[in-house]
């Protein structure tokens, strides 16, 4: 375990809210500084929300667990200040190799269609991740925003009356008390906020288990994704080979159900495994190994009145398709928005349902893919392995069969068709970018587009007329006026020859027209924000 | 619409190298194979809504008889 495990990123400081006489009160505390709770933190911040995160910990997530991070991710990380350190020190990859036995039935590519700021995926490390973060947060506290995380301290009891949140922290000094407007809960799948709750979290778990190795080697391997079905060297089982920064390989082999887990994570049981897979002479060093047993699984709710669940803590997909952290970060994209309106007094705590209305959406989208592909690579009868090697074996040589392998369908935004905010969608439009759907990028001739998109309601308009500003009983919505080019015209007119766009603070599509009509857009405002 | 009337002209035909290429292989390849089959045939067919009907007549035929 390198440095990085044991320096502590955010020490332990005694804060003056513990020698209160009484519980200081704030606006939101984020529980948990994980990926997910930093980000809710810093987006918090930036729109001058005062936050405050604790976390029991000190240190960054111990062992990489996630590594690979989407398009989607990326932009919004974008606009909280970290999505290009991310990709300058990720490996973009663009291509995945599905091998069967010895050979590689299937080989697919994610190039975007056309040119995007952000590439489809880049592999790193989580633990880089969460510094950058940090890193973000400390530059935002040097400018003077209302941001402050509180290492070591762990949330022991909560309680909620109608209009507060009081929490208990434990710390090296002792407990304290403070009290809570809102709570975001960014606590881990293990969620003890969940616990202290006694809510639900149900789901399904796969009966089987995944040695997850990080390995440094110098390896002529190309940056791309490698998955075996039934490879020479884990027979009956899967492996999965992928590239991060710093000569770093993530290495999954499935073990099966019944293992001894602590027995499989010793040294001496790893190193032979992996010297099948890389051969005898490879020379490596282990970073980081542990065993997982995968589960799907999500809250019902994700909102408890003023305690908002986001990340792990609501929902657990397994790892095939990279929809964990990558989920979270789209909980807290749509929740930071909503929260700053209520906080705010602009809108009503309804507007917070539609939070629970459209994450329950897009986790359910995540729960069916991954446990789709968990189907597919652990078959749990002897017909569905019948099936599963039907397709492999058909794949190598029929294009047909090749869709239906499944080793994970990788972290794709999601669309929030059913959502209570969406407004009118008129004819010729493209389809996927309908009300619900996140805003996709354009190259500007200063930039990019989405770089110009997020942080509050926006009128995009393509060769259509709109005033700069329009205000909607205290609520601004911002012109962005922009003349047709070959990408705006593909990706945003479709069949029309100009438009307008609603667009929310999270940069997705509220309603679209093709001209300007005031009422119209007034009243898609208003149900964006659930005042009707 | 899936269809339940005859509609396999040479049918003696087709049951026949049905069977002919189940002929050599052990209980365990004949799943594989017929696995094979349905997948080939599924793909061929590209109706889900054909396909559930397929899945239906199926289900229901395979109840005990009374
Ligand atoms: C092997 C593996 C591979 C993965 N690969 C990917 C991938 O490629 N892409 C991807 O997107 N996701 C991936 N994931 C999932 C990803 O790691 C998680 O989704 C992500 O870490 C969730 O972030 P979080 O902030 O919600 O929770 P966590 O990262 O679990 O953070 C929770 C935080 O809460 C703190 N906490 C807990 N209890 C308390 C308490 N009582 N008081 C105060 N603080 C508390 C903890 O100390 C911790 O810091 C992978 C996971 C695994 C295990």
């Amino acid at each position: 375990m390198g440095k990085i495990f044991e320096t502590p990123l955010y020490a332990y400081e005694k804060s003056a809210d513990q020698s209160a006489d009484n519980p200081a009160r704030h606006p939101v505390i984020v529980i948990g500084a994980g990926p997910v709770g930093l980000a809710a933190a810093v987006d918090l911040a930036q729109a001058d929300i005062p936050v405050v995160v604790v976390d029991d910990n000190d240190k960054v997530s111990s062992g990489s667990r996630a590594i690979c991070f989407a398009k989607r991710p990326l932009e919004i990380l974008d606009r909280l200040g970290c999505g290009q350190v991310m990709v300058d020190k990720g490996v973009i990859w663009n291509t995945g190799k599905v091998f069967f036995d010895e050979h590689q039935v299937f080989q697919f590519d994610l190039q975007p269609d056309g040119v995007h700021q952000r590439p489809a995926f880049i592999n790193l490390q989580q633990y880089y991740l969460e510094q950058y973060l940090v890193e973000r947060l400390r530059v935002l506290q040097a400018e003077g925003k209302p941001i402050e995380i509180r290492g070591r301290n762990k949330v022991t009891a909560l309680e909620q009356t109608d209009d507060h949140v009081s929490l208990t922290l434990e710390t090296p000094d002792g407990p304290y008390q403070i009290k809570a407007d809102w709570v975001i809960a960014c606590d881990g799948a293990n969620s003890p906020v969940r616990s202290m709750m006694q809510l639900d979290f149900d789901g399904r778990v796969f009966e089987d288990n995944f040695l997850i190795a990080d390995v440094v080697m110098e390896a002529q391997f190309p940056a791309e994704r490698w998955f075996w079905f039934d490879p020479p060297f884990n027979r009956n089982q899967s492996a999965l080979l992928h590239k991060q920064p710093d000569g770093v390989w993530r290495i999954d082999l499935q073990l099966g159900w019944d293992i001894d887990k602590e027995k499989e994570k010793r040294p001496e049981n790893v190193i032979p495994r992996l010297k099948a897979m890389l051969g005898e002479d490879a020379k490596f060093e282990l970073e980081w190994v542990s065993i997982y047993t995968f589960q799907c699984r999500r809250m019902e709710k994700f909102r408890h009145n003023r305690v908002l669940f986001a990340g792990d803590s609501a929902h657990q997909v397994s790892p095939f398709g990279a929809r964990g952290a990558n989920s979270g970060f789209q909980d807290t994209d749509n929740l930071c928005w909503k929260l700053k309106l209520v906080i705010e007094g602009k809108a009503s705590e309804k507007l917070l349902d539609s939070y629970d209305i459209e994450r329950v959406y897009g986790a359910e989208e995540n729960i069916l893919n991954s446990t789709r592909s968990t189907d597919f690579i652990t078959p749990k009868s002897d017909i569905s392995k019948v099936f599963r090697n039907a397709v492999l074996d058909l794949s190598a040589k029929y294009e047909f069969a090749r869709p239906l392998v499944n080793s994970g369908r990788l972290s794709v935004p999601c669309i929030y068709d059913t959502s209570p905010l969406n407004g009118e969608n008129e004819d010729g439009f493209p389809a996927n970018l309908r009300p619900g759907a996140s805003a996709i990028d354009a190259p500007l001739k200063d930039g990019w587009l989405l770089e110009k998109l997020g942080g509050c309601f926006q009128l995009l308009t393509i060769d259509a007329y709109a005033p700069n500003t329009i205000d909607v009983d205290g609520i601004m919505i911002e012109r962005l006026a922009l003349d047709k080019t070959d990408s705006l015209a593909t990706r945003y007119l479709g069949n029309n020859a100009s438009a307008v766009y609603l667009m929310r603070p999270d940069q997705h599509v509220v309603a679209r027209w093709t001209t300007f009509d005031e009422e119209k857009i007034r009243e898609a405002l208003n149900r964006a924000i659930a005042r009707i | 619409m899936l269809i339940t009337t005859p509609n396999l002209t040479p049918a003696d035909e087709f049951y026949e190298t049905l069977l002919a290429a189940h002929e050599d292989l052990s209980q365990e390849q004949s799943v594989a194979f017929n696995a094979r089959l349905v997948l080939v045939l599924a793909n061929h067919i590209g109706d889900l809504t054909i396909l559930s009907e397929a899945l239906d007549v199926v289900e229901e035929t395979a109840k005990p008889a009374e």
